[in-house]
């Protein structure tokens, strides 16, 4: 007898649980060649809503942890995809149109990057912050602290490797992060999240919502709970991208812009992405006493 | 499968003489009170999820909120209130949204008897009315003159309404004309104050206990009666309020009588309220969609309420951060 075929429902990722969406809505994801893979969650509006309030939640905490411990658990995601690398190779592969030997670099190279942004957890303190000469007799010193919560669009082409390369800096430095993944390859997305539930990540500091920009980017530009956001993913869309601008300058969001064409992902990141979702706090205490 | 109780026959004779044969003795009271019908605990709970489940959209959406914020009793009962807490409270009851003049002021504020004179202080003229829980608040375990002064105590401070704790010991153990006896004396230390009557529903086991609490409450002539204090888990639940507006609702059929129902405690979405709101209207009926007839006991509530009218007057989503810790 044939053995019935057991698909996968591929859902949103919210709070450290994979609701289906609020609306009930899915769509069609095709893979590179137009041929059916699977049909994703669309997220709404309130799913955009609840997301922000699970990252919210979840901010002081992991705000709160050490950077030793952001580092050990972003290389723990590393770790446990370096585990999963068959199926990000065979997600990439069929959603970006790639051959194996290309799946496969592009899985190191999104590993990688992992590891290196978890390097960085202890380290942008010194980078960024320091003591200040004044003339006066105070120690001045200036340290970076995470924004809150960020509202992230990853990249459309780049479904993994983007992926990680803008969620990554965000959370190692202490923020949380609602994402909106690349509306026609979200499933390398979906099984990132799928990653990160059993990778130690608390629930709500990551959450990922497959579906189009459009569609949450105006309730995340305008939430006044959001403290940054990130509009890589509408490269390309300068209408929209304007919108959300616009939309982000009410509570005075810290904006990246929207670049006009998708960067080059395999290049040197640098620590822009990370110093773009920190402030900074500047303490003054006399010297002396 | 109707939870809907049809008043009985010993209620509807007893309406025409106010109650005086039920309560002229223990007996006759147990009498009365126990041939209340029983409630159907699967049915009741049934029902309450389901008019949980009504869809509230836009206009009625806004108008639920608003008159949502209109019902609360802004409250404070923790042992570390100050005077300058209470101060800030009292001005948020007043103007719960500084930056939009159109957000209507809660129904009262509700502290503890000594906090009831700096409450009124700042409350002034402003129509925001002042409770304040007394009667050995929350336990209800004191000698009866003690509480009775303590009643006084609160009205003379100048209190618009007294909410009573009742002696759940007595009730557990069916010395039920000891509790009307207690609530008719604490009626009458009130004086002109409004008096809630609280049975901390919580520690009443059935909602049987739930219904003839209503009763004797209604029969010892309190003008709301109350789920819970909040100090105690579980606080109202949508079942239990529900069995309660089937009790004012029956009482004012057979005496004509209205009476305020007010839960408390664990309500803290705007979702939540809205909930309440329906059964109101489903149960008890429309008369009672006025803030002098049903009132939400909270602190959170406000802030998610007030949250959630800033949504629907901007269209965007607001935040904790915007509004006012208490």
């Amino acid at each position: 007898m044939a053995r019935i075929d057991v698909r996968k429902t591929y859902k949103l990722y919210i709070g450290g649980a994979f609701p289906r969406s609020e609306s009930g809505y899915s769509y069609v994801v095709n893979d590179a060649k137009g041929k059916f893979m699977a049909n994703a969650s669309l997220a709404s509006r309130k799913d955009a809503r609840d997301a922000v309030q699970a990252a919210r939640k979840a901010f002081p905490g992991w705000a709160g942890r050490t950077a030793y411990n952001r580092a050990q658990i972003v290389y723990r995601i590393a770790e446990v995809m370096e585990d999963r690398r068959p199926q990000f190779v065979d997600a990439v592969q069929k959603s970006e149109g790639r051959t194996a030997a290309q799946a496969n670099k592009v899985v190191d190279e999104a590993i990688d990057r992992l590891v290196w942004y978890a390097g960085w957890a202890d380290k942008i303190t010194q980078v960024v912050g320091g003591a200040n000469p004044v003339a006066g007799p105070f120690f001045n010193l200036s340290t970076p602290e995470p924004t809150g919560v960020v509202a992230v669009f990853a990249p459309q082409e780049s479904s993994l490797l983007g992926l990680v390369s803008v969620v990554a800096p965000a959370i190692v430095v202490g923020n949380t992060v609602v994402v909106t993944s690349s509306y026609e390859r979200p499933l390398p997305a979906v099984t990132f999240a799928e990653v990160l539930a059993t990778s130690d990540v608390p629930g709500g500091v990551i959450n990922v919502l497959t579906g189009s920009a459009a569609t949450t980017g105006p309730w995340l530009a305008s939430h006044m709970d959001v403290n940054a956001i990130d509009l890589t993913g509408v490269a390309g869309d300068a209408d929209l991208a304007k919108s959300l601008e616009e939309a982000s300058a009410e509570n005075l969001k810290r904006v990246r812009r929207a670049p006009s064409a998708e960067p080059d992902w395999s290049l040197d990141p640098g620590t822009d992405r990370m110093t773009g979702v920190l402030e900074t706090k500047t303490v003054w205490h006399p010297i002396g006493i | 499968m109707t939870t809907t109780p049809t008043t009985t026959a010993s209620a509807s004779s007893a309406a025409g003489n106010s109650f005086s044969d039920v309560t002229s003795s223990e007996s006759a009271l147990r009498r009365f009170l126990h041939g209340l019908p029983g409630v159907d605990q699967v049915g009741a709970e049934a029902r309450a999820t389901a008019l949980g489940t009504r869809s509230i959209k836009t206009t009625a959406k806004d108008y639920a909120i608003d008159l949502a914020i209109r019902m609360v009793d802004l409250t404070t009962l923790e042992g570390q209130d100050t005077h300058g807490k209470v101060r800030a409270l009292a001005n948020k009851a007043m103007r719960p949204d500084p930056a939009d003049p159109t957000c209507p002021a809660t129904a009262a504020v509700c502290v503890y008897p000594d906090m009831v004179g700096i409450a009124k202080e700042t409350l002034g003229t402003s129509g925001v009315n002042v409770a304040a829980v007394a009667t050995a608040f929350p336990s209800g375990r004191a000698a009866l003159d003690i509480k009775l002064a303590d009643t006084r105590d609160a009205v003379e401070a100048g209190a618009d309404e007294i909410d009573m704790v009742i002696d759940r010991g007595a009730f557990l153990s069916g010395r039920y004309l000891e509790v009307y006896d207690e609530i008719v004396a604490v009626k009458e230390a009130c004086g002109p104050a409004h008096l809630k009557v609280i049975f901390e529903t919580g520690e009443l086991q059935t909602y049987d206990n739930v219904r003839r609490a209503s009763w004797l409450a209604m029969m010892a002539g309190g003008h709301f009666i109350k789920t819970s204090t909040g100090k105690v888990q579980p606080a109202a639940t949508l079942p239990v309020t529900m069995i309660m507006l089937e009790a004012v609702r029956d009482f004012r059929e057979a005496t004509g009588q209205m009476i305020g129902v007010k839960p408390a405690g664990g309500i803290r979405t705007s979702k939540d309220a809205i909930k309440y709101l329906v059964m109101v209207n489903e149960v008890a009926g429309p008369d009672w969609l006025d803030p002098d007839w049903f009132r939400f006991g909270a602190s959170t509530l406000l802030n998610d309420l007030l949250m959630q009218r800033t949504k629907m007057t901007t269209g965007r989503y607001s935040g904790p951060d915007y509004f006012t810790l208490d």
